[in-house]
């Protein structure tokens, strides 16, 4: 029993001790000027987060508008409201959706990439040769890559929404009928720019850091093996996603919840 | 270092996607317009009850929008709601004295608003002015339970 | 950059290069280092032998300041490798040059990149000087012709001259080279042995060889330290070391496949193991 006990504590140092040893590392790495050479590699970065990723996010949106569309006007023409559509679309996407489910991709897309690339650069000693070299692998190959997931997945973010908002319109004016005037006039009364387009970006920069934090750090303390990667791979999607989860919903209660 | 211009095109483009998607998700699902926030000037209104009223909620007239909502607050004196209304710049010195203020519903369900009605008094009303003649919202259960009781007394 | 050739110019002086003193460390409850005492001349090859697993490795790390070590120290022209700031260690680094087992180079640069690396990140030297003494250094290994090829179209061989021009890039002082012959085919195994050696000859560098491939080591290390069990076992000159009476030694100068080394894995007796009733295993 008290074995059991002494294992359970154990677990729990380890717990704390990766946490500080995350929180070091974050600190160690993101904060700092960036050199002229920092910002080339930033955007080298930003095409491998960003731009790849662009595709998926923008398909995924454009479904996800459509989806919400079409289910939001079989349960809005019940009440014979199906002109406050583009309301309920746009709220959805905008507050909830949009930040969520871009995270979510980007973990998928971005961050397991991120954890592979990194864990294979350290099971090939390239990162301790550039140590040995006198360069600091957390500012020339952490830092860029974590300021690049901070940037791009708020954009990814915004277009998710943009694109969402226009599926919706495609099939709820194009395709159901719903009159375009009150698809965009509904929106426009309901939505507000701060406390809904600009919560959403606070969420999606919340879920940025810390996707790309764990992508990242999960990549550069793994153990270095083929074994070790593939571990860390699943490890960085499967943390992410939960944090994005668990996270949203204390963004939410804070944010709409009036907890605040 | 060899710079790749495809690729710093690509990025460039993926930035102001995202920048002008921003400004798409401003004007055209939010509603912003692009000039400056005209100056306003304040008038308060008692209100017996305010129902489901809230902050930031439109002032229309004739149904056109003029103003909104600044803050809901209980005025302890009277122990009815303080309405403090915030409309364009351009109506200071326009609206007659005894203009009326009633909390109005969009459709049947719809948000509340704040409706004003000009009357006939020569003399207009200053920033900071109070709206004595107002109209308080309908409460759906304080309708059915008249209805109700008109129904027994009848 | 040029600071560097200074130490080279200077007589060779009495106090050794580097100095490993009363060294201990542990990884978790096993303990590779207990007590490792060694002196590295300026100027020689200093090979370290031993078995797989003897911590050869580990060694070059500690020696590199990339390890801290449990007790003891490593001095470098005196100055203690892991009392240094951050900055001075990695000041220090400059002045040395380390080849991996696996190459390391950096996947995302090409070869001439790679080599330009250390030049760019530590000097501002203009283009085409860098260019210049890319080409030099890649010129030093025979690889000026693949420049614009990318780390994964190199062979295991080609990569490692590669990494050995891209260690050489900021003229170090010390080189250490970590396993530089396994895995090597006959033909590249000898470029390497020649490079090793020219390099010492010509630049005036001082190296650290670890290896376990007894005969193309001892060819070219002017002293040799061999250790095993966390220890140095015997250190002297291949000359020496070859006529060494302890089975120890001979066992692993000669390769012999067993002697005090055991060649089996500690087990039970095999004949009461085999006799022995039970499952499947």
């Amino acid at each position: 029993m008290i074995q059991r006990i002494r294992r359970l504590g154990h677990r729990g140092c380890d717990l704390l001790e990766s946490f500080g040893r995350a929180g070091i590392f974050l600190a160690q790495s993101a904060v700092g000027l960036p050199s002229r050479e920092g910002l080339y590699l930033w955007v080298r970065q930003m095409h491998f987060v960003g731009v790849l990723s662009l595709a998926i996010v923008l398909v995924s949106g454009l479904f996800i508008g459509m989806v919400l569309s079409l289910q939001g006007y079989t349960i809005l023409v019940d009440f014979g409201a199906e002109d406050a559509l583009g309301q309920m679309v746009a709220l959805s996407l905008l507050r909830e959706l949009a930040p969520v489910v871009a995270a979510l991709l980007f973990a998928g897309r971005a961050g397991s990439a991120l954890t592979a690339e990194i864990g294979l650069m350290k099971a090939t000693e390239q990162l301790t040769s550039m140590e040995m070299i006198g360069v600091d692998p957390l500012r020339r190959v952490v830092a860029p890559r974590l300021w690049a997931g901070f940037v791009a997945l708020p954009l990814l973010t915004v277009g998710f929404g943009v694109v969402g908002i226009y599926g919706g319109y495609l099939v709820g004016v194009d395709w159901l009928g719903v009159f375009e005037g009150s698809y965009w006039s509904n929106m426009q009364a309901s939505v507000d720019f701060v406390d809904d387009v600009g919560n959403g970006i606070i969420k999606s920069l919340v879920f940025a850091v810390v996707v790309t934090w764990i992508a990242v750090f999960q990549g550069y303390d793994l153990v270095p093996t083929s074994e070790g990667i593939s571990r860390a791979t699943t490890r960085t999607v499967v943390y992410s996603s939960l944090a994005v989860l668990g996270l949203d919903f204390v963004l939410t209660a804070v944010m709409f919840g009036g907890l605040a | 270092m060899k710079r790749s211009k495809t690729m710093e095109l690509g990025v460039g483009l993926f930035m102001l996607a995202g920048i002008l998607g921003l400004v798409f998700l401003g004007l055209r699902v939010s509603g912003l317009s692009m000039q400056a926030p005209s100056d306003t000037f304040r008038l308060e209104a008692n209100f017996a009850n305010i129902g489901g009223l809230k902050t930031r909620a439109r002032v229309t007239m004739a149904g056109v929008t003029v103003g909104r909502v600044a803050a809901i607050e209980l005025d302890t004196d009277w122990y009815d709601a303080r309405v403090v209304l915030e409309l364009d710049d351009e109506l200071e010195g326009q609206l007659s004295r005894d203009t009326t203020a009633a909390i109005l519903t969009s459709g049947l369900l719809g948000e509340q608003y704040v409706g004003l009605s000009v009357g006939g008094d020569p003399e207009t009303l200053a920033d900071g002015d109070t709206l004595r003649d107002t109209q308080s919202a309908l409460v759906l259960e304080e309708l059915i339970q008249q209805f109700v009781s008109n129904m027994v007394s009848d | 950059m040029f600071d560097n050739f200074t130490g080279m110019a200077e007589p060779m002086s009495d106090t050794p290069f580097v100095a490993v003193e009363g060294l201990h460390f542990a990884r978790g409850d096993k303990e590779i280092f207990r007590g490792v005492d060694m002196t590295i001349q300026r100027g020689a090859i200093t090979a370290i032998m031993g078995p797989s697993g003897s911590g050869k490795t580990t060694l070059l790390k500690l020696i590199g300041g990339q390890l801290l070590p449990d007790a003891g120290r490593v001095l470098i022209e005196g100055q203690d490798v892991h009392r240094q700031s951050r900055k001075a260690l990695f000041a220090m680094r400059q002045r040395m040059g380390m080849l991996f087992q696996s190459g390391a180079l950096f996947s995302d640069l090409s070869v001439f990149e790679n080599v330009a690396f250390p030049l760019r990140v530590h000097t501002d030297l203009p283009g085409t000087m860098v260019r210049d003494l890319v080409l030099m250094k890649l010129e030093a290994v025979g690889l000026r012709g693949a420049r614009e090829l990318m780390p994964a179209e190199l062979s295991g061989g080609m990569a490692r001259r590669v990494a050995l021009a891209r260690a050489i890039a900021l003229d170090p002082e010390l080189i250490l080279y970590d396993e530089p012959f396994v895995g090597q085919d006959p033909i590249s195994m000898g470029v390497l042995v020649q490079l090793i050696k020219r390099l010492n000859q010509a630049l005036g560098l001082t190296s650290i060889v670890v290896s376990h491939d007894i005969k193309e080591t001892l060819t070219i290390a002017d002293y040799v330290y061999v250790i095993a069990d966390g220890q140095v076992m015997a250190h002297g000159t291949p000359k020496s070391l070859d006529v060494d009476q302890d089975p120890r030694v001979s066992q692993f100068v000669h390769g012999e496949p067993d002697g005090p080394v055991p060649f089996h894995y500690p087990a039970v007796d095999f004949v009461s193991d085999m006799l022995s009733p039970g499952g499947p295993r």
